[in-house]
């Protein structure tokens, strides 16, 4: 057994097993349905700022854009405006694409030794699992608006009838809790069996795959199996909103189990490799234009260096340039 | 070469399937064939160097100095401060594993160390021991570890086998370059005096005469001047070069590999007829230059200080002169350093014009900062122009393929210009398949300052994945000429097609060029520029 997904495992138990325990033997509602919510929130907000801020005070010396396509050169040549930007405007498309539709992983080509030939092939699992449980992910989170916002606002209630439409099962089911359930499942079993994947992982990979594994199955859990009573939820989560939090009589343990789950994303969350979701905002090699010839860019810290100047070459070497017929600058 | 393994052994035992032991477990193994010597102490003094000392690569004692875990700590925290690619690069790595069978070493080794996630996870195990919260509380199970001797060989190994080509950073979903990844720990190498004689001995070189190869000016123009008999007797023209000439219009400077081995010298001919035509018909003024006789930058392999230091002549010697812009040969990471650096670092070149080809009145919008001309642009105008007389059909014995340079290809976007030029002045060409050219291309397996002897076996098994996709198209299509547009690759693909597919030759784009140039007056050709019979002049 690999000790870094079983480390992480464990403490993804350990958790449920602390929350659990807490609420139900310690009877600490209070503790786990606001002040560590509270808490965890403000850690992230102020972390994920922390971060992001850091990376925008750190310079940016030169413009390297990796070039995935054709230069705008000659007029006649056709340019690839997305992957090879010219224009902040291109970088903008550049940058959708790459936030939104996952660009480069679309490209992945994944290399197999045949025989005497080497081929590499298109491989879309990795993108589409990705895509899968990021716009689950998403959608999750947006659907959650509802226990935050009185009225519920019109978004919401549209893409909770999208996400429902196959009308299906009481409660209707979402789709999205399934695909996220999904996904997550596909990227944690890609990590433990793929081999390469297996071997680069990290237990701080796996860390968030088996916790966001384990908020689905607990909100799963509560909307499907145990029914928790959501109006009462929701009276929670308005007191915390507004500020005036409080903790009605009622709500089963297992929601304050997914509660503190969610709790403790959030406070990692900027300690993590999650914020790749800020990072990849900062990436030089996808953000900046491709025109560098034709606009300079400015290092804020270049500093002069020592050069050998004309002059000293020129006194290096004067006597064999003159007598090889070379034009030089002193004749002596 | 001796000890190489025959090839078809490397690709029949080439395996991929990762270790059983962690990569942290698995001690570094410096092994002949697999790494450059170390470098000359004198030539590292020549640049003023710090901790400059004699070691041995394959010594248990690298003489390190002293306090070298705290220069190294030091010279981390400096650069994470100084760019945002190496902080965001170190911090926002998923390990979703796109790239690890991206790069050409991996492909060509199956070390695991060489997937690129690997090669930046070796620097990210330090940067989280010695600047992250987790690392410093968890240690080894947040992925972090303590800098010692074993890890540093380990960085130096690996970060001498990458080449810098960036093919990783176009499968990244955060753009994550593991170029970026190797030029910052080869700059921290440096701090400790660790380079490769490969590298510093040019870059010394460079600094003092102008060349990577150390030609001295008188000894610069005696080349050439070798190229014009030879180009005399094959077409009767004396096309005379012009050296540090004042008040030229354009400076042309490229690689001095091109002047010192073939093929490269066929390239370097051919860049001659080109300008001696252009001066004939069009009153076109080029001239060389002995003081920036070089384009390559192997500071570039050293330190963004060291690039910046060799790349200032070029700038310096085309305002000397008073050229109204600089014309750049064929090399591939010369192009980079013009591309995304030059300007930023030596610029802005306001002492020069932007950039019009006077021959056809094209401005080349593209450049009009840098005021820097890649050759395929230039001769891509002119070709579309219809401003040079052209015989396509002195190329016939060749079938064509194009080996797209990494840095043009990556770190600047040229990949339709060559391809026009060539389809110009050759009948028959025919691209390798999609996924190994453009932005897919794979490295020759020797730059970034790779392409020594000692390493040889590196070299052959990194240029695999090249290598292959030739033999796929001389195979397919009878392809016997692979051309390029960097000197690297004219250096090293010889040896790699005779490794692999030995049928097929290497040549730079404007040789083919000027093979098909028809310049006014000329004699009735009978051989190229190789002195090999034209199609139709065999005995």
């Amino acid at each position: 057994m690999n000790e870094k997904y079983l480390f992480s495992l464990m403490s993804v138990v350990l958790l449920f097993l602390l929350a659990y325990a807490g609420v139900e033997v310690a009877g600490l509602q209070v503790l786990f349905g606001v002040i560590i919510p509270y808490m965890a929130l403000i850690v992230f907000l102020a972390g994920f700022a922390y971060r992001v801020i850091q990376w925008a005070q750190t310079p940016v010396p030169y413009k390297i854009p990796t070039t995935g396509g054709q230069q705008k050169s000659l007029p006649w040549i056709q340019h690839a405006a997305i992957d090879c930007p010219d224009t902040k405007a291109q970088v903008v498309g550049r940058m959708a694409m790459e936030v939104l539709l996952f660009r480069s992983l679309f490209r992945n080509l994944v290399f197999k030794k045949e025989g005497d030939k080497l081929a590499y092939r298109m491989e879309l699992f990795l993108w589409l699992g990705a895509i899968v449980f990021h716009y689950a992910f998403l959608v999750v989170t947006i659907r959650h608006l509802r226990f935050f916002a009185e009225p519920v606002p019109f978004f919401v209630t549209g893409l909770e009838k999208v996400d429902s439409f196959l009308q299906l099962g009481l409660p209707v089911v979402y789709m999205s809790g399934i695909a996220l359930l999904a996904g997550v499942l596909y990227l944690a079993i890609r990590r433990i069996y793929v081999g390469h994947t297996r071997y680069i992982s990290l237990a701080s990979d796996f860390f968030p795959l088996f916790l966001i594994l384990a908020i689905a199955v607990t909100g799963i859990m509560m909307r499907y199996f145990t029914k928790v009573d959501i109006p009462t939820v929701k009276e929670l989560t308005m007191g915390l909103v507004t500020f005036r939090p409080a903790v009605p009589e009622g709500i089963g343990t297992l929601f304050f189990v997914h509660l503190f789950l969610v709790s403790v994303l959030l406070a990692y969350f900027p300690f993590s490799k999650l914020m790749h979701m800020g990072g990849v905002f900062f990436s030089p090699t996808r953000n900046m234009t491709c025109n560098t010839r034709a606009e300079r860019h400015v290092n804020p810290w270049n500093y002069p260096v020592p050069v050998h100047t004309y002059e000293e070459y020129e006194d290096d070497f004067r006597e064999h340039m003159i007598e090889a017929g070379l034009p030089v600058e002193k004749k002596e | 070469m001796s000890d190489l393994p025959k090839s078809e052994e490397i690709l029949k035992d080439v395996e991929h399937a990762p270790p059983k032991k962690g990569w942290m477990n698995i001690p570094v193994d410096i092994r002949k064939g697999m790494y450059c010597y170390a470098a000359n102490p004198k030539s590292l003094n020549a640049l003023g160097f710090p901790n400059v000392h004699e070691w041995n690569p394959k010594d248990e004692d690298w003489n390190l100095p002293e306090n070298w875990q705290e220069i190294l700590h030091k010279g981390f925290k400096e650069r994470l401060d100084r760019f945002r690619s190496v902080k965001v690069f170190m911090d926002i790595c998923v390990r979703c594993g796109a790239c690890a069978d991206k790069c050409h070493y991996f492909i060509g080794t199956g070390d695991p160390k060489n997937m690129p996630v690997l090669r930046a996870e070796l620097l990210r195990s330090v940067y989280r021991n010695d600047f992250t919260l987790a690392g410093k509380l968890l240690g080894k199970i947040a992925g972090a570890r303590k800098m010692d001797e074993d890890v540093l060989k380990e960085w130096w190994y690996y970060l001498f086998q990458c080449s810098e080509c960036r093919r990783c950073s176009v499968f990244c979903p955060y753009g994550i370059d593991t170029a970026e990844i190797t030029i910052f720990g080869r700059e921290l190498l440096n701090l400790l005096g660790l380079n490769i004689d490969w590298i510093a001995t040019p870059v010394a070189n460079c600094y003092r005469t102008g060349n990577h190869l150390g030609i001295q000016p008188h000894a610069f123009k005696d080349m050439l001047d070798f190229f014009v008999e030879d180009i005399e007797d094959i077409t009767g023209i004396n096309v005379e070069p012009q050296f540090n000439k004042k008040g030229a219009d354009i400076l042309f400077i490229t690689p001095s590999g091109d002047v010192f081995a073939d093929p490269g010298t066929y390239t370097c001919m051919g860049y001659m007829m080109l300008f001696k035509y252009l001066k004939d018909k069009y009153g076109l003024d080029v001239t060389w230059s002995t003081y920036a006789s070089e384009g390559g930058n192997f500071g570039f392999f050293t330190s963004h200080e060291t690039m910046k230091r060799l790349n200032s002549k070029m700038y310096a010697e085309a305002k000397r002169l008073g050229v109204k812009w600089i014309l750049g040969g064929e090399c591939g990471h010369m192009w980079r350093v013009i591309n995304q650096y030059m300007d930023t670092m030596n610029g802005p070149a306001d002492f020069l014009e932007e950039p019009v080809n006077p021959i056809t009145g094209t401005r080349f919008e593209n450049a009009k900062s840098t005021k820097m001309v890649h050759i395929s642009e230039f001769t891509a105008d002119l070709i579309k122009h219809g401003k040079l007389d052209l015989d396509p059909s002195r190329n016939d014995d060749l079938k064509v393929t194009f080996h797209d340079s990494c840095n043009p290809a990556r770190g600047m976007g040229m990949f339709d210009e060559p391809r026009y030029v060539i389809r110009s002045v050759c009948n028959q060409f025919y691209d390798m398949p999609r996924n190994t050219i453009r932005e897919n291309t794979f490295c020759c397996g020797s730059g970034s300052g790779l392409n020594a002897g000692e390493d040889m076996e590196l070299r052959m098994t990194g240029g695999l994945p090249r290598a292959n996709a030739v033999k796929f198209v001389h195979e397919k299509h009878g392809v016997n000429m692979l051309a390029c547009v960097c000197a690297i690759d004219r250096a090293a693909f010889p040896d790699l097609m005779s490794y692999w597919v030995p049928e097929v030759d290497v040549t730079g784009l404007t040789e083919l060029v000027a093979n098909a140039l028809i310049l006014p007056g000329e004699k009735q050709r009978e051989t190229n520029l190789r002195g090999e019979p034209l199609p139709g002049m065999e005995e």
